[in-house]
């Protein structure tokens, strides 16, 4: 598979509103929810723009308010003898797996201010990334009924959303030098459909230009002027 | 009291699902404290309180899917009106007064209050296509009166079909009459007292009665309440992840072997006898008790020694020989299976491989599998004998080519030199892609692995 980082758009000055990017680096998971909580509370009640919150977690398996404790495979004290770490947290979905080699984006929203649905919030945070996948010559799409951005050799980024007043929390990870082989704690091998990353597609691409494709296509989906803080 | 509402999350949005109360009835709730969250397409939803008061009852029980605008609950916010309250002034996006009744309101007997038709219908499960909304108006039917057997119980158009044309034929009770292909569940017509839904089959070979002229009266309203104590026809539950994946690779391996299966009868009688022999003291030395399972394993990987295209893979147009035999075994668990697999499954005796199947299964089971020990299996087991089946034609377990199903050994009479006798017979079944492996060879297998087995020599103990 052909991968080459297209140079970025020519920036084009508009009147968009503002999204702040924050590019945390490597954060563990109960940190980086805290974080994400003040932004909320900021953001609900206007103190801040929209947030983008780019993050890498050391590896933990998280359960979304819906999970269903059957898609673990393990216990959790296993895996936390594994050196995993395990969270119950509030967004959408079910159980998941965070690790390096990923980039989770957890962006603070203000639906009131966008498009007041949380369906086609979902929607466009999948085009982020199948647009920013593009531009690593990846194909990527959806597929029916599994939220989520697929290429042909399987799953490349997962998406839970928590929402409260209309702002958002939670959001996306995309495995770009993920080890996949973490994913079998969380569903059954062999029964499951590939997860797969942008590594394993042959794509060498490093985390700062996938970083700065998905902002730069996150900038287009959503018209937002972004702005690295 | 104020009707909570399920509010819209967007244009295209037309239910959800309410995962969670964040009160119970009878506690107090802060306008806009959160009051319950609800799921949409892998988004959770926190909806705060329209009004301060106190949570009076909950109607929209936990992991519920209803259309939006549907009443999930009522506030009680201490103006203390009766039901049929004035809506306040400026009902917050999330919120709906109780339905105003149609005319001014007068406050006076606490009478029930009058529901239009529109707004039964959201009492009705699941959302309502327009057609359906339509034709129900049209024909002046109360859809709380309409059992829907679409899914979650929505109320299609043949539903809605059988209703009218039940409701005009069923005074007369004689008359067939025309029925959808499925069974139609249609209530009773308003005015017997009947105790149940009543059941109507289409007769096989059913009269094309005439449609009778339908009637307009609307079914009076204390009929609601008599829909309301029953039982909904269906009951919609999220699968479970591993639910889906299971469904999805079932699909993808039909979709992509060509399944074929053979199944050969083999005479277990000399295993029988010689486990019957052993397994006293095989369960005092081991700990664990000697099955069938192990033999049938033993004979497996020799019989894939001698034709290894069964333990390979299809790549594009390359055929992938395996070095390994990693066998793995379908386990069942309460609510799916999973396949851990049993490596270099050749290089174990029966001892060994009955403490591979005691150990991955009850792992299996409580959970604790190691992420390797679900991968790269080479050929795959499925003991379903063990459920009394005698014999299935298993689902290739992708990217294996084949897959043995062991049935139940029972004893059976059998003719042995022109003689009845009692053997221990179980059925292999044998699916295989015949992509790959033509019938002979997957019958060559399959008589390998009978005539190891039927000729056993090996000692177990």
């Amino acid at each position: 598979m052909q991968c080459t980082g297209k140079p970025s758009m020519p920036e084009v000055v508009t009147a968009a509103p503002l999204c702040e990017l924050r590019d945390l680096g490597s954060m563990r998971y109960a940190d980086a929810f805290g974080l994400q909580q003040q932004f909320v509370e900021r953001r609900k009640h206007g103190e801040i723009a929209d947030q983008l919150l780019i993050v890498e977690h050391p590896h933990v398996v998280t359960m979304g308010r819906n999970g269903h404790d059957e898609n673990l495979l393990c216990a959790p004290e296993l895996l936390n003898r594994a050196g995993i770490e395990f969270h119950r947290t509030d967004r959408g979905g079910d159980v998941t797996y965070h690790g390096p080699g990923q980039i989770v984006g957890y962006p603070i929203f203000d639906l009131r201010e966008w498009k007041r649905d949380v369906v086609a919030y979902v929607r466009a945070l999948e085009q982020v990334l199948i647009d920013a996948l593009a531009e690593f010559g990846i194909p990527a799409g959806r597929e029916a009924g599994a939220t989520g951005v697929w290429t042909a050799e399987g799953k490349i980024a997962a998406i839970g959303v928590h929402i409260s007043r209309w702002v958002t929390s939670h959001g996306f990870a995309l495995n770009v030098a993920t080890d996949l082989s973490y994913f079998r704690y969380i569903v059954p091998c062999g029964l499951t459909k590939p997860v797969t990353s942008m590594q394993a597609l042959g794509c060498q691409a490093d985390r700062d230009q996938v970083v700065a494709a998905v902002a730069r296509s996150f900038a287009r989906v959503f018209d937002r002027e972004m702005e690295k803080i | 009291m104020i009707d909570v509402i399920m509010p819209q999350m967007g244009e295209s949005i037309v239910e959800g699902t309410l995962t969670k109360w964040l009160k119970k009835p009878g506690e107090s709730v802060e306008r806009d404290e959160p009051l319950f969250e609800i799921s949409t397409d892998k988004v959770d939803t926190e909806i705060p309180s329209p009004v301060a008061g106190t949570l009076g009852e909950i109607l929209v029980q936990e992991g519920t899917t209803v259309g939006i605008n549907t009443v999930v609950g009522r506030i009680n916010d201490g103006a203390g009106a009766p039901a049929a309250a004035a809506p306040p002034a400026a009902p917050p996006p999330v919120a709906k007064a109780a339905a105003p009744a149609p005319a001014a309101p007068t406050p006076a007997a606490p009478v029930p209050v009058t529901v239009e038709p529109a707004a039964m219908a959201e009492e009705t499960a699941g959302p309502l296509s327009p057609l359906v909304r339509k034709m129900a108006r049209e024909n002046g039917i109360d859809l709380s009166q309409v059992r829907g057997t679409g899914a979650g119980g929505r109320i299609t158009k043949q539903d809605l079909e059988a209703h009218i044309d039940g409701r005009s034929a069923a005074p007369a009770q004689a008359a067939p009459q025309q029925a959808p292909a499925q069974p139609a569940y249609v209530a009773p017509p308003p005015p017997p007292p009947a105790p149940q839904a009543v059941v109507q089959q289409a007769p096989p070979a059913a009269q094309q009665a005439p449609p009778p002229p339908r009637t307009q009266a609307v079914a009076p309203v204390q009929e609601q309440a008599h829909f309301r104590g029953e039982a909904p026809a269906a009951r919609v539950e999220p699968m479970s992840v591993m639910r889906q994946k299971i469904a999805e690779h079932m699909v993808f391996s039909k979709r992509t072997s060509a399944h074929v299966t053979t199944v050969h009868k083999v005479d277990m009688t000399r295993i029988a006898k010689m486990r019957d022999r052993v397994k006293g003291e095989f369960q005092a030395r081991h700990g664990f008790s000697l099955t069938f399972l192990p033999f049938v394993m033993r004979a497996t990987t020799a019989a894939l020694q001698a034709y290894p295209l069964l333990n390979s893979s299809i790549d594009g147009t390359n055929i992938i020989y395996h070095r390994d035999i990693n066998l793995g075994m379908a386990v069942a668990l309460e609510n799916g299976l999973i396949v851990p697999v049993i490596r270099n499954a050749d290089e174990k005796n029966v001892v060994g491989l009955q403490r591979s199947i005691a150990d991955l299964a009850s792992r299996a089971r409580s959970r604790q599998l190691r992420p390797d020990e679900v991968q790269a299996g080479t050929f795959s087991i499925t003991n379903f004998g063990s459920f009394g089946s005698v014999f299935a034609t298993p689902v290739i377990n992708q990217p294996q080519v084949a897959i043995l199903g062991v049935g139940t050994v029972e004893k059976v009479p059998v003719v042995l030199d022109d003689a009845i006798a009692i053997r221990s017979v179980c059925y292999l079944a044998l699916t295989f892609d015949h992509r790959l492996i033509d019938g002979a060879l997957g019958d060559q297998f399959t008589q390998k692995v009978k005539s190891i087995l039927e000729n056993w020599s090996e000692e177990v103990l």
